[in-house]
């Protein structure tokens, strides 16, 4: 008994291990994509586009990753992420300011997770049922927002093919090398479906935020054409990074952090422990609620530009970057850094599989599938074994 | 008497929807004392124990502590007038580590320190000379270690009053005295202590005061020395004790080797170290030893519960293989597991459903036994058992444990084993359902049904065996049998004949 | 007679009170709104058939998907205490498979259909089977494990037809999509029933419901009663893959053509929402089956409602969130307890009057 009191290295918990696992996954498959692929994989470039592109799907999964620690699910959070963005641009469209829009998208965030929170929590209704709801009313409420395609005029849609061609278009059955511009083509596709408009913002003051990026020059390359390129940041990927540190001590230097474990480890040991799980439950629900706001803030600034089909499926996306950062959806285990490279992963697959030149769409969701499948089986057996050299630990005392 | 009461519980009610659970009860609690409650299940221990933590309201009555009356609406309300609670079931959670099980939820700091944390976790582990760290996870504590962090726990936040909610249920003996001499030392810092067990040694070993309870009513308070084993018992269960002492010895039996049921040449399993078996027809054996010493695991190999390694069994002569429940089952062999809550009952279906169900896996997936085959069955061994259940329809999760435990006896019963495996049938129930258990096992064995009996209370098992198989250290290290079957011999075998 | 009555008012219809209640609720409401919402009538479709038209008929008859698919994930729910969010994906696998089928041979006819169905469903079960494995072997909650098949399902069903949507065009095809010829009753809803038929025929012949409902609550305690837990856990989930097929194939039918990207798109949060609505805890144990089903219908009169009130079709989703959220507060436990306490201080004030009296 006497040497127990000598410093010993603890072993990795369940958490840690799962997210070291996913770092090195992370980085085996970049420093392959380099060594392969050359070229785009070999610029700094490549990840800020990766981080552009993805920053309010790790703001999200950061706000998933602490419900299911919690132990509980929110499967509103796309959708929630859609409804502000959609809301923000009509507001600044109308003539909102940009500091209300950002309150507005922070209390549409927040009013979502006080509400799911409340009915959760306090009137024990099971969470996946309350999210979805949550998940219907958000869209169902973007879409009445979203404008009507036979009040869009010439102008709008002139601003909507600029916008196609900055790439920021979601529905893929359009091919923008064959957009035919027309008028009554561009109405006939809203119709049947295959189109959605955009609420492109002409707010200036938003405008500038939009284009403000932060250019890092150094990490920058040289175009074949002479031009150099600088590496360039938005300031969206900033707020995600934030969001990530502050969550990340949330959860492992404070009072309220430690209680989400708790509640998640064992959910009757955390009430005799004295914690408050009514309102531990209810406050991880608030705060995944605020950061669906901030996300769909980052979201509009990434795109300029509201469309009912924003951050479509946002919400499995964020549970499979969650699950590959090593989150257990039973709760208790999890990592906000493991989620920030969960998303990392998801992505720059999806960028190695069009790199690798497997153009036909299918390819990138059947790898992502495929990639889930190797973590969920790969942290399942990590954890059946790890359960067992614990137990046969203990029954050797 | 009432100047140094420490905690004082008058006029105690509490109502459940039909059910009276507790009427008019007072408690009392001095300073420095270990004072035991007792009584059958369901003569309202736990709900005075939860009423004074704060899992339930009560319903009329008052609580005071030092003098003052206080209100408890939550465990937290509980905590803050010094009242600290360890439950039976380790109530901390696994995923943290030890330091923050003693520490999270009662700190005030917005921000954890968890190097001072640690620290301070460890001086008082030191301290309490538990053998954990506080760095270390909980959930890679032993179960004994587990329970004492939560009375670390208590103890930190300097309790008055500390409520042990059978604690002992899940340690050996040497666990149990390390708890003890806790016990001890925390009545010498003043702090009063609620000890609630089922072992009437305990009580007597650390106990100063004794309240029964019985039917949800006061039944009196009790010095301990005042009272003999032999009244309490008389308390709590409210009839004679002619009864308990009517079990003669048993009687010897001599069993030829013709009769042997079932044979076991080394068999071993996942959990369970290689071991020979035999047990012939109409034969009671039992299996003792300390917790851990692997005697649950044993017979878990016995019906293939575990993964089986190797060995060869062999049953009325004939080899057969068994290496999961349904094989042992179809061999004639019933279990009734030790974790009734975990591994027995299923708790949302009907007492009819529980009953029926190890029948209808015997029978097969594509014949169920029809509705009305089922509740004859169930209308049948409701009756034999005397079990007391509303209807048979009623959610087995609601009777009380000994009935459960009852209608698990049922399930098995009703497939007519040859050959019935009973690990601890008799824990965490009444004494009157006790005997009842151990009558029927000597019933079982006279129609020639051959029975493991395993149970922690030796004398129980002394009453009912005719064999004892001792195992230390998941190893078999005697067996005794006639004359040597007494709780002198029993205990120096468990113990390594030191003693 | 008052007995029974208390009864009732004690016990309720047990788990499915709520869900009639809700039916009862949305028939009133509309027959308030309009008197002849629910009017049925015969009429002549396009192949000269007279069949039954109206409201209700299109109600009951759009809702066989669902019905179909909230029957097997009630087993699913109720064996793994998760639920399977790929029927959807695995639905549009199913049906492109069923195409595939009609597609390669000459001419289709019933020997063909029959060929592709069987197919379809043997397709969809090596998926169900596939799920199954990765929860009752890997131990992986449903959700997360049907996480992959949702993910990369359609494109699979997309793989399947190289890309294209292709038309059936076929009388066979038609008939199970809408009406067979001299049967006023839509095909669809005649499917609905033979399933519900089956289901109770095989939970009359078997021991299916008994050893699910036990797996359910207790895993440990099946197990060492000798059920395979195992098993039963992928039986449910290749059971749901046989009902995704029977969807599949119905929703395919009802258009003539598969679409991949749109085949029963959303469905699987539809069809958990059924479960749920039925009364069936999404925690798994004991389960009712028919629950489910009117779950399923309580969806689709309130989205025919909404319909017939002029709520555009994608804005449907926002009321139908409310009168969710509306039917989960009526019965989430904390709701149910406080009627409960009301109910029991009344009766208290009765009781009690007596005994104070005494004392």
């Amino acid at each position: 008994m006497k040497n127990t009191k000598t410093f010993r290295r603890e072993p990795l918990t369940d958490s840690q291990l799962l997210m070291t696992i996913a770092i090195c996954i992370f980085l085996v498959m970049y420093v392959g994509a380099m060594l392969i692929f050359k070229g785009g994989f070999l610029r700094a470039n490549q990840i800020f586009d990766i981080l552009n592109d993805n920053a309010p799907l790790i703001i999200v999964s950061c706000g998933l990753t602490i419900v299911m620690i919690g132990g509980g699910i929110d499967i509103s959070v796309g959708a929630v992420t859609s409804l502000v963005v959609m809301a923000c641009a009509l507001f600044l469209n109308n003539g909102g300011n940009v500091y209300l829009s950002m309150l507005l998208a922070i209390g549409i965030g927040l009013g979502f997770g006080l509400v799911q929170g409340f009915l959760i929590s306090y009137l024990d209704i099971q969470p996946f049922i309350v999210t979805l709801a949550g998940m219907f009313f958000a869209r169902g409420m973007t879409t009445i927002l979203s404008v009507d395609p036979q009040k869009v005029n010439i102008d709008p849609i002139h601003n909507l093919f600029e916008t196609i061609h900055r790439g920021a278009l979601v529905n893929t059955s359009i091919d923008p090398q064959t957009f035919n511009t027309s008028t009554e083509n561009l109405t006939e596709l809203v119709r049947d479906g295959k189109m959605t408009f955009f609420e492109a913002i002409k707010n200036m003051n938003f405008r500038t935020l939009l284009e403000g990026k932060i250019k890092i020059d150094w990490l920058g390359y040289t175009a074949p054409n002479g031009n150099r390129i600088p590496a360039s940041m938005e300031y969206g990927v900033v707020i995600a990074l934030l969001c990530v540190v502050v969550i990340f001590l949330l959860l492992k230097f404070h009072k309220l952090g430690r209680g989400f474990y708790a509640l998640g480890g064992n959910q009757t040991s955390a009430l005799m422990l004295g914690i408050n799980v009514k309102r531990t439950r209810f406050l991880s629900y608030v705060i995944c609620g605020l950061l669906s706001g901030i996300s769909g803030y980052v979201f509009l600034l990434h795109t300029g530009a509201g469309n009912a089909t924003n951050a479509v499926g946002m919400e499995m996306n964020a549970i499979a970057a969650s699950i590959i950062g090593g989150t257990l959806l039973s709760g208790g285990v999890g990592n906000v850094v493991g989620t920030f490279f969960g998303v990392m992963i998801l992505n720059t697959i999806k960028k190695i599989v069009v790199t690798s030149g497997l153009n036909a769409p299918w390819w990138q969701s059947v790898t992502t599938g495929g990639m889930l499948c190797f973590f969920i089986i790969l942290q399942s057996v990590v954890i059946f074994i790890r359960s067992k050299v614990r137990r046969s630990r203990i029954s050797k005392k | 008497m009432a100047d140094h009461a420490l905690l004082e519980m008058r006029h105690i009610n509490k109502l459940f929807p039909g059910v009276k659970a507790l009427s008019d009860v007072d408690f009392t609690l001095r300073k420095g004392e270990i004072h035991a409650l007792m009584g059958e299940n369901g003569a309202g221990k736990s709900t005075l124990i939860k009423v004074l933590t704060g899992v339930y309201q009560n319903d009329g009555g008052e609580i005071r502590v030092e003098g003052k009356n206080i209100s408890i609406r939550s465990p937290q309300d509980a905590q803050n007038n010094g009242i600290s609670t360890v439950y039976q079931e380790i109530t901390l959670c696994p995923n943290l580590t030890v330091a923050e099980n003693m520490f999270i939820g009662r700190e005030k700091d917005v921000f954890v320190h968890n190097r001072r944390r640690e620290k301070r976790a460890n001086e008082l582990l030191g301290e309490l000379g538990i053998p954990a760290r506080g760095s270390q996870m909980l959930g890679n504590c032993s179960l004994a270690v587990q329970q004492m962090v939560a009375i670390a726990r208590a103890v930190d936040m300097n309790c008055k009053v500390l409520i042990l909610d059978e604690p002992t249920s899940s340690l050996d003996d040497k666990e149990v005295n390390v708890l003890f001499g806790l016990m001890r030392d925390l009545k010498a810092r003043g702090v009063g202590i609620i000890f609630v067990t089922h072992f009437l040694e305990q009580v007597y070993e650390v106990c100063d005061r004794i309240t029964v309870l019985r039917n949800g009513e006061l039944v009196g308070e009790y010095l301990t020395e005042e009272l003999p084993q032999v009244q309490l018992v008389a308390k709590m269960i409210g009839k004679d004790l002619d009864e308990i002492s009517s079990f003669g010895e048993v009687e010897e039996k001599e069993f030829s080797d013709a009769d042997i049921f079932y044979e076991a040449k080394k068999l071993s399993s996942s959990d369970a170290l290689p071991f020979d078996f035999e047990i012939h027809k109409g034969e009671v054996n039992g299996f003792t030893g300390l917790l851990g010493s692997g005697r649950s695991e044993s017979v878990r190999a016995i019906f293939g519960a575990d993964k089986v390694n190797g060995g060869t069994v062999k049953i009325n002569g004939k080899h057969v293989k068994i290496t999961k429940p349904i094989d042992a089952m179809k061999n004639g062999i019933g279990y009734l597991a030790e974790d009734r809550k975990r591994d027995g009952i299923i708790a949302d279906l009907s007492v009819r459903e529980n009953i029926i169900l190890a029948l209808q896996v015997m029978k097969g997936f594509f014949k169920p036994i029809s509705r009305s085959e089922s509740e004859a069955f169930a209308d049948e061994y409701i009756k034999v058992l005397n079990i007391k259940t509303a209807s048979r329809e009623t959610p087995i999760g609601s009777l009380s444990g000994g009935n459960q435990q009852k209608v698990i006896l049922a399930r098995w019963l009703l497939t007519h084993p040859d050959y019935l495996i009973l690990d601890e049938p008799t824990r965490g129930i009444d004494v009157g359902t006790k005997l009842e258990i151990q009558k029927l096992v000597l019933k079982l064995a006279e129609d020639g049904v051959a029975v493991t009996f395993i149970s922690s209370e030796i004398e129980e098992m002394l009453r009912t065996c005719s064999r004892l198989i001792v195992m230390r250290d998941r190893r078999i290290v005697g067996e005794l049998k006639g004359s040597d079957l007494n709780q002198a011999q029993v205990m120096k075998t468990i113990a390594g004949g030191e003693s | 007679m008052k007995n029974n009555f208390k009864n009732i008012f004690k016990n309720g219809l047990g788990q499915l009170t709520i869900p009639i209640i809700a039916i009862l609720l949305l028939v009133i409401f509309n027959l308030i709104r309009d008197p002849s919402f629910f009017r049925i009538t015969i009429e002549i479709d396009n192949a000269g058939n007279r069949v039954l038209a109206g409201n209700l008929i299109s109600i009951i008859n759009a809702a066989s998907e669902l019905a179909i698919l909230a029957m097997g994930m009630t087993l699913v729910t109720a064996a793994s205490g998760g639920q399977d969010i790929s029927v959807g994906a695995a639905a549009a696998i199913a049906g492109s498979a069923f195409v595939k089928v009609l597609k390669s041979g000459g001419n289709i006819n019933g020997l063909i259909v029959l060929l592709a169905f069987v197919v379809a469903v043997i397709v969809a079960m090596c998926f169900g089977a596939f799920n199954g494995t990765l929860v009752s072997i890997f131990k992986i909650q449903p959700m997360i494990a049907t996480l992959i098949l949702f993910t990369c399902g359609r494109s699979i069903a997309y793989w399947i037809n190289g890309g294209a949507t292709p038309t059936v065009d076929s009388s066979i095809v038609k008939a199970i999509g809408g009406f067979i010829p001299g049967c006023p009753i839509p095909t669809p809803v005649l499917i609905v029933i033979a399933m519900a038929i089956i289901f109770k025929l095989v939970f009359h012949f078997t021991s299916l419901e008994l050893f699910t409902q036990s797996v359910g609550i207790n895993g440990s305690a099946a197990k060492l009663n000798g059920i395979n837990s195992t098993w039963i856990k992928l039986l449910s989930f290749i059971i749901l893959g046989a009902c995704v097929a029977v969807a599949g194939c119905i929703g395919v039918s009802r258009l003539g053509l598969i679409n991949h990207e749109t085949l029963l798109i959303d469905i699987e949060m539809d069809t958990i929402l059924a479960v749920a609505i039925g009364g069936n805890s999404l925690g798994g144990g004991k389960f009712k089956m028919a629950g489910s089903i009117i779950g399923a219908y309580v969806i689709h009169i309130l989205t025919v409602t909404l319909y017939a009130m002029k709520v555009p079709s994608t804005d449907v989703k926002a009321y139908k969130a409310i009168v969710i959220i509306i039917l989960v507060v009526i019965g989430s436990p904390v709701i149910k307890k406080w009627f409960a306490k009301t109910a029991a201080r009344i009766k208290n004030k009765k009781a009690s009057a007596p005994m104070k009296g005494a004392q």
